[in-house]
């Protein structure tokens, strides 16, 4: 596989959240407000290049050559976690006007589920170092594109006339469902 | 098993080494209060604060941008605790209100039809909203679903009516009203805003210059609160029965009654609360806001100045009075007569605002007794000048210091300080304004046979109020007009005998827009009198200045005012301010009052430490476009409720006011004929 299709497959084919269905709970929380939205796939897209590529290194030079699979999740978890913490650290030092630019939304990525799916993606489909980067990237910049589409979407269904059962997060739940469905129209292109 | 032992003992070691030392590199140093202040607020990230989570709350509240208070959820225990972490400067745990400030609701009318969801900022985003008016509220209750406290809801009126005991001041409903209807406010706050082109003010509100929100008092009296009345004036105007007594009332101008029908009588309404307050025997309290500790100079305690010192109290600063002459008041007191503010009502009134914990002083005089100097070493913060315009012009004419020849504010001053003046019997005041008509009655009631008013105009050019006019007009004073005058003619014991002048005619308009006179040659003609008051306008006094300090600074006007920034009241001088007669030259009381809250908003802000800047969008008593009609519809003439008078009889010989206060009835009847406008809808009578 090409790096040009790898790219289609991650922003479009395999979006992560449309078609994987991860990190649903970001999508619905920062998806009122386009404002959000963007700063919130800012923060993913930052947050998930690092982790992809240092959970492969970790998993490629140290849990493969010792056999020690198996403590993959566990193993992700922590990485992650500790490397959200670094970065926020680094970046208030280093880079405050970032830092305050992203603001709530890096801690919460410690929690989002889309950052540890890409890590395991990488492994599963056993890409090269250069392979995961760019899934990583683009996995990422997908995670940004469908959050900012929702985000518009949802802004506009404030002004619509919704039956009050379905106003809400149940309105956003089947508008996500239909986005989805449309992405689905990508599957076999690559 | 071993190995994997060791991989996440190693996992957790390395983690953990680079996350100490990253640490330990990327410290940034927060303050030590911030994690205080945290551990103080409710910690369930609500966001009912408007900050980003508890952190967040607890770094503005450090950083002062937040008040100790800004927590919804805590109790005032935390409260104060966090005040103390901050220390005083920051404790003003004033509590935040929300207000509606939107009469509209569903008398305002439509410019379109709208059938989409029922929210107001959907409705917002067509066209900015379906009501005519381009502020008003849209009453589909974004707030009410916004409150978390159940303190709102739709009145029947169709706009959101807040419940003041259930209210936290959470700002909830501020954020989710897209037309800014509903603010929360402390009452410092209310009280130093100033009318701006946003604000839902009818043409009367926009028209007075203390910007008193009149139809909000007059539908206090319409339901029979005479107290909540009182305090709506009091956030405005601190003088209410001196204004309800001596103001022209220029808001009356405005009345949109009054274009199709006779206008509300606003300011008897004003009086009569403001005598219901007196007569009742017991003050209503007045709220203050926390102790700051800033001391301010008030130099100058007339109507200006007792402003500027009663807002400055009630947000919490500590002002002083220094007053040169022995009573506070200014002209109030020495300038308008007995018999149109009687001394008991004022000192009535005066008490009330010294009441609050204001200092004052009489009998000093700037420059003579105190010098500006010491007043700084002494430990103000800011001086307000209010000094007035005590200094009477001239008229530049042979004979002028003959005996028997007054000015107009040195006469009044000496009667209102019952003084011994030697009165003539037949006396010629000089000046067509208020303060020669006020000379004119005061030597009518002094026992005076014969009072002339010599003026170089005609009536209809005549400046002062015509209330006046007519009421002088009804006890006998006779007007000279057309007359200019040219020589003071004494006899050989230097005593007035006579006042000679020319007659004149009306030539083109000059640049005040009235019909410039013009003489008339050898119509010399001497009027048979032995006394003469000029009356022909005065400037302030500013005699304090030339002793070699800051004061000598000051850029003066060539009108010998204080030159000042008009929105703000500031000098050139950043801790002086000015306002009042001796920074706009002489006006109306009530413009004096209005210049006193604006340079105690600006005091404020010097005091804080903020930019002394104009307020976004001011007013400024310009009208807000749109507002002012040419005709209104459905009005149905109710006659305008007389002011009763004493009869000239009973008034002449004496000093008792003339003007009396109208009856309860009447006032509910005057104050059911107000439409209670806003910017373009109001009330209709039928």
């Amino acid at each position: 596989m090409g790096y040009f299709e790898l790219i289609i497959s991650c922003i479009f084919v395999n979006n992560i959240l449309l078609a994987q269905f991860l990190g649903n709970c970001p999508f619905l929380g920062t998806s009122k407000k386009m404002e959000t939205a963007v700063g919130m796939g800012m923060a993913v897209i930052f947050v998930l290049v690092m982790a992809g590529t240092i959970t492969w290194l970790v998993y490629t030079f140290i849990l493969v050559k010792f056999g020690l699979v198996y403590l993959r999740t566990i193993a992700f978890i922590v990485i992650i976690a500790s490397l959200v913490q670094f970065v926020e650290m680094f970046l208030k030092k280093s880079i405050p006007a970032l830092y305050a630019g992203l603001g709530i939304f890096l801690p919460l990525i410690t929690t989002n589920c889309a950052v540890m799916g890409v890590c395991v993606l990488n492994i599963d489909k056993e890409f090269t170092f250069l392979q995961a980067l760019v899934a990583s990237l683009f996995y990422a910049v997908g995670f940004g594109l469908a959050l900012v589409l929702f985000a518009g979407l949802r802004e506009r269904i404030l002004l619509a006339r919704v039956p009050r059962p379905l106003q809400d997060t149940s309105i956003a739940l089947i508008t996500a469902g239909m986005i989805s469905l449309a992405f689905f129209a990508f599957q076999g292109m690559v | 098993m071993v190995e994997s032992i060791l991989f996440t003992f190693a996992l957790g070691a390395v983690c953990g080494t680079i996350l100490s030392f990253a640490s330990k590199i990327f410290y940034v140093y927060e303050d030590p209060r911030i994690a205080k202040v945290e551990n103080l607020l409710a910690g369930a990230n609500c966001g009912g604060c408007g900050f980003a989570g508890c952190s967040a709350a607890a770094e503005a509240i450090v950083a002062e941008e937040a008040p100790a208070n800004a927590c919804i959820l805590v109790g005032t225990e935390s409260v104060s605790e966090i005040a103390i972490i901050m220390g005083s400067e920051a404790g003003t745990a004033e509590p935040l209100k929300s207000y509606n400030n939107c009469d509209g609701g569903i008398r305002a009318t439509d410019r379109f039809i709208y059938d989409g969801l029922n929210t107001c900022s959907a409705v917002t985003s067509f066209y900015g909203g379906k009501r005519d008016c381009s502020i008003g509220c849209l009453g589909f209750g974004d707030c009410v679903r916004a409150c978390g406290f159940d303190a709102l809801h739709i009145g029947s009126s169709g706009y959101p009516e807040v419940d003041k005991e259930k209210c936290v001041g959470c700002g909830a409903c501020e954020a989710a009203c897209p037309k800014s209807i509903l603010e929360v406010r402390t009452v410092s706050q209310r009280l130093l805003h100033l009318n701006a082109y946003d604000d839902a003010l009818a043409p009367c509100a926009q028209t007075c210059p203390a910007e008193i929100d009149i139809p909000r008092y007059i539908g206090h009296i319409r339901k029979g609160e005479y107290e909540a009345a009182v305090n709506t004036i009091r956030e405005r105007n601190p003088l209410l029965l001196a204004c309800g007594r001596v103001c022209p009332h220029p808001c009356e101008s405005y009345c949109r009654r009054g274009i199709e029908d006779e206008p509300v009588s606003i300011n008897q309404l004003k009086r009569f609360v403001a005598d219901y307050e007196m007569n009742s025997g017991k003050r209503i309290p007045i709220e203050c806001a926390p102790d700051t500790g800033k001391r301010v100079a008030v130099i100058g305690g007339g109507p200006a100045g007792l402003s500027c010192a009663f807002f400055l109290r009630r947000i919490g600063h500590h002002p002083e009075i220094f007053e040169a002459m022995p009573k506070l008041g200014g002209m109030l007191r020495y300038g308008i007569p007995e018999y149109r503010l009687p001394k008991k009502v004022l000192d009535w009134e005066i008490d009330g605002i010294l009441n609050l914990g204001i200092d004052d002083h009489t009998n000093v005089r700037l420059g003579v007794d105190f010098d500006f100097g010491s007043l700084i070493a002494s430990g103000f913060d800011a001086v307000f000048f209010s000094v007035g315009a005590w200094n009477d012009y001239n008229l530049g004419i042979p004979g002028e210091d003959l005996d028997g020849c007054f000015t107009g504010i040195d006469f009044l001053a000496k009667i209102g300080n019952n003084e011994k003046v030697s009165i003539g019997q037949r006396v010629a005041v000089i000046g067509g304004g208020n303060t020669a008509i006020d000379c004119c009655r005061t030597l009518l009631r002094k026992g005076v046979n014969k009072v002339y008013l010599v003026y170089r105009r005609t009536r209809k050019e005549m400046p002062a109020n015509e209330v006046e006019i007519v009421a002088s007009e009804h006890e006998g004073i006779e007007f000279v007009f057309l007359a200019a005058p040219n020589a003071v003619v004494g006899n050989e014991d230097n005593q007035v005998t006579g006042l000679e002048y020319l007659k004149m005619e009306l030539g083109e308009p000059d640049a005040s827009g009235r019909r410039r006179p013009v003489p008339i040659e050898g119509s010399e003609t001497v009027l048979d009198v032995d006394m003469i008051i000029t009356a022909i306008g005065q400037s302030p006094l500013l005699a304090f200045r030339g002793k070699g300090d800051r004061l000598d600074e000051l850029t003066i006007t060539r009108w010998n005012t204080f030159e000042v920034e008009p929105a703000t009241c500031q000098t050139n001088v950043p801790y002086i301010f000015a306002a009042g007669d001796s920074a706009t030259g002489p006006a109306l009381v009530v413009d004096a009052i209005g210049g006193g809250r604006k340079a105690a908003r600006s005091i404020d802000l010097f005091l804080s430490g903020k930019p002394v800047v104009a307020q976004p969008e001011f007013l400024l008593n310009k009208h807000i476009p749109g507002t002012i009609f040419e005709s209104v519809d459905g009005i149905v003439r109710k006659k305008r409720t007389e002011m009763p008078e004493l009869p000239v009889a009973a008034r002449i010989n004496n000093l008792n006011e003339v003007d009396l206060v109208i009856t309860e009835t009447d006032a509910l009847y005057e104050s059911d004929r107000c439409l209670n406008c806003c910017r373009i809808c109001y009330n209709a009578d039928s």
